[in-house]
């Protein structure tokens, strides 16, 4: 999960970092109340979560008060990335020497967590990653007894030259891993760490994503969840335990497992069709959670056909077909709260399944009097499905 | 002969009175694997159909002579489930929980480094040696007994595959689903490194798919080191970026990660890519 930059300065601050505050604002009215109480010239930045926010107008300089309601207003009516911008933190324009890069994260290849630092900081770190990879100083962190002072001094002394300084540099870096540590990040950033003129270090900005399965033990961090600019069916799937994401096409899938989606998406796509979503619906799926799927799938006007593509081992295929029956109003167990599928029945579309596995017999003596089209094997079943949503 | 596990595989099921737990134990009997015994602390003397549960992995291995387990208990106490198999000298630990916290299995694999006992998953499927020994949650239909090794980071697309050199007539030596989260125990070089010492496994095939560089690292090791014809697929060819895609580890960020990057590396390795499941049959027949 990821959260905001102001929500991310919270926490840092709290772990006492020093970190460049500023206020939220939802209003240019708001902004520049913030920007008479913080002093001129101040900073507006977009509150989105994707990168890239410089480049696409989201953080500006503003010097008079004009500037101020005039940019924040037209910062909090861009959309970047897809992504509204509702809120903007408005800063304090500071000036600095230099701009460092900061940040950790948990290497797959090694499986421990990293330090990067980097004097080539406020730009975007993968640019500098891929352009000059000597650029940026790596250190291992051995998760059983955390970073080392003296590591973190050794990158500081590289990076700034000083032995004040790299004390002040290696402070920093200590506590930000033991924020990494303590709200279970997959990542923590600080891009640009500056130095100022009176040799201070301070955060300008700060970035944290939180490992998804640690949520559960940190239940004050997934009140900082903002669904704001998600897809509604995004939403409302993940609610329902289902893993959804929407994409542009016409052919709805409904798939058993993340890697099988994946690649019927890939196969739609190979036989000129373009995949409407990725779905995966789980193990031990229940008939109820099927029906939902289909009601996600629906939900999305785009869709044309749908193709159910079921590799039954611990899902069963019969489940799945008695969702289908639900979803297709042939069984009635009621109505869905919270799931829309845009008025639209399920006989409204076609739709071609594939069930291989575990009770696919029961499965296709269940579905025997409905519409749904058959298919015995994976390519069969993108083919069909292809040729029904023209 | 196969990798990991075999007709000598002793299996204890840790967590074997839950729901899953207890399904699978006796799914995996009825496939032919030695399920010696099960653990759930305080339900000692409790039976899972024909199987004896125990207090401890130390008290059960003891009764035993258990050298596998595999653990259904939920995320927030499956590492200490490993720690626990791994204290008490079982070999190999197939961890099926999913949604276990990253840090926890970073802080286990820094700790089981130097120990015997060989960790897959979490958040996996097990693993099959057909007609040999199940470790795994998968069905059986798919497999056969044969010579071709898979590694997978992916679970019913596993099956999907394997399905694939069933029909064309080979089968399978063994099948490891690796896991799709982004930090594991056993990764892809882990089980080339066995296949290729294998002399049952005459072809390998790796099931790939988007985010991280497992993908290529494993080309990699496969050009310097494998001289049997190794195969790839790889899922999430048309994944958009940044988004997750049901496996934590299925995310492209950053640039890197990209299918179109591990189709190439795998090529550049000299290992024959099948854009379609149904490719492989063709392809395994133009090498075997």
């Amino acid at each position: 999960m990821k959260i905001h930059e102001y929500q991310a300065k919270e926490l840092f601050a709290a772990a006492s970092l020093p970190v460049l505050r500023g206020i939220v604002a939802t209003t240019a009215a708001d902004a520049l109340k913030a920007a008479r109480e913080i002093g001129l010239p101040v900073v507006i930045k977009a509150q989105v979560l994707v990168g890239g926010r410089g480049k696409a107008g989201g953080v500006k300089i503003a010097r008079s008060l004009e500037e101020v309601s005039d940019l924040a207003g037209r910062i909090l009516g861009l959309s970047i990335k897809g992504l509204p911008v509702r809120k903007v933190l408005v800063t304090q324009a500071i000036d600095y020497d230099a701009e460092l890069y900061l940040g950790f994260i948990i290497d797959r290849r090694t499986r421990k967590p990293v330090m990067m630092a980097s004097a080539a900081g406020g730009v975007e770190i993968e640019e500098v990653a891929r352009q000059s990879p000597e650029k940026i100083l790596k250190v291992q962190i051995d998760p059983l007894i955390g970073l080392q002072a003296y590591q973190a001094r050794d990158i500081g002394l590289r990076l700034l030259g000083d032995a004040k300084l790299a004390g002040q540099f290696s402070a920093i870096a200590q506590k930000l891993y033991s924020v990494m540590l303590a709200k279970d990040c997959s990542l923590v950033e600080i891009n640009p760490l500056v130095k100022m003129k009176d040799g201070k270090l301070l955060a300008l900005d700060a970035k944290l994503n939180l490992d998804d399965n640690a949520l559960y033990r940190h239940p004050e961090l997934e009140a900082l969840r903002d669904d704001a600019g998600e897809d509604p069916g995004e939403v409302a799937a993940r609610e329902a335990g289902l893993s959804y994401v929407k994409l542009n096409g016409s052919i709805g899938c409904v798939v058993n497992g993340a890697g099988l989606a994946m690649a019927t998406m890939d196969l739609i796509k190979r036989y000129g069709g373009e995949p409407a979503n990725f779905l995966d619906i789980g193990g031990s799926s229940s008939p109820e959670k099927m029906a939902l799927a289909m009601k996600v799938l629906l939900g999305d006007r785009n869709v044309r056909a749908v193709l159910v593509n079921i590799f039954g081992g611990i899902t069963r295929c019969d489940d799945v077909a008695r969702g289908l029956l639900i979803a297709s109003g042939e069984l009635n167990l009621g109505t869905t709260p919270g799931f829309s599928s845009a008025g639209r029945p399920l006989g409204a579309v076609p739709v071609v399944a594939r069930l291989i596995g575990t009770n696919q017999k029961e499965a296709r003596d269940i579905l025997k009097d409905s519409k749904i089209l058959f298919a015995d094997d994976m390519s069969a079943a993108v083919r069909k499905v292809i040729e029904v949503a023209r | 002969m196969s990798i990991f596990i075999n007709h000598d595989t002793r299996l204890l099921v840790q967590g074997i009175t839950g729901r899953d737990g207890a399904f699978h134990a006796q799914a995996m009997q009825g496939s032919g694997t030695q399920v010696v015994g099960g653990v759930t602390p305080g339900k000692a003397g409790q039976k899972v159909g024909a199987i004896s549960v125990y207090n401890s992995v130390f008290e059960a291995r003891a009764a035993t002579g258990a050298n596998t387990s595999m653990i259904f208990v939920p995320a927030a106490f499956a590492t200490d489930a490993v720690y626990e198999a791994a204290d008490a000298g079982i070999e190999l630990v197939v961890c099926i929980s999913e949604g276990v916290p990253t840090f926890d299995v970073v802080k286990l694999m820094a700790w089981l480094k130097g120990r015997k006992t060989r960790l897959l998953g979490p958040n996996c499927p097990g693993l099959i040696s057909p007609g040999q020994s199940k470790v795994g949650i998968m069905p059986d239909l798919p497999f056969k007994p044969g010579k071709v090794g898979v590694v997978s980071r992916s679970g019913t697309l596993t099956y999907e595959i394997a399905w694939q050199i069933t029909n064309a007539g080979y089968g399978e030596s063994t099948v490891v689903g690796i896991g799709g989260d982004p930090i594991i125990g056993t990764n892809f070089i882990d089980c080339l490194s066995a296949f290729k010492d294998d002399p049952q496994t005459e072809a390998i095939v790796i099931v790939g798919e988007i985010g991280g560089s497992d993908e290529e690292e494993a080309a990699r090791y496969v050009r310097a080191n494998i001289r049997k014809p190794v195969f790839g697929f790889i899922a999430g060819q048309t994944a958009p970026a940044d988004k997750r895609m049901g496996h934590a580890g299925a995310i492209i960020s950053g640039g890197s990660g990209l299918a179109a990057d591990k189709i190439k590396a795998f090529q550049e390795a000299g290992i024959e890519v099948c854009f379609e499941p149904a490719e492989i049959a063709t392809k395994l027949k133009s090498r075997l």
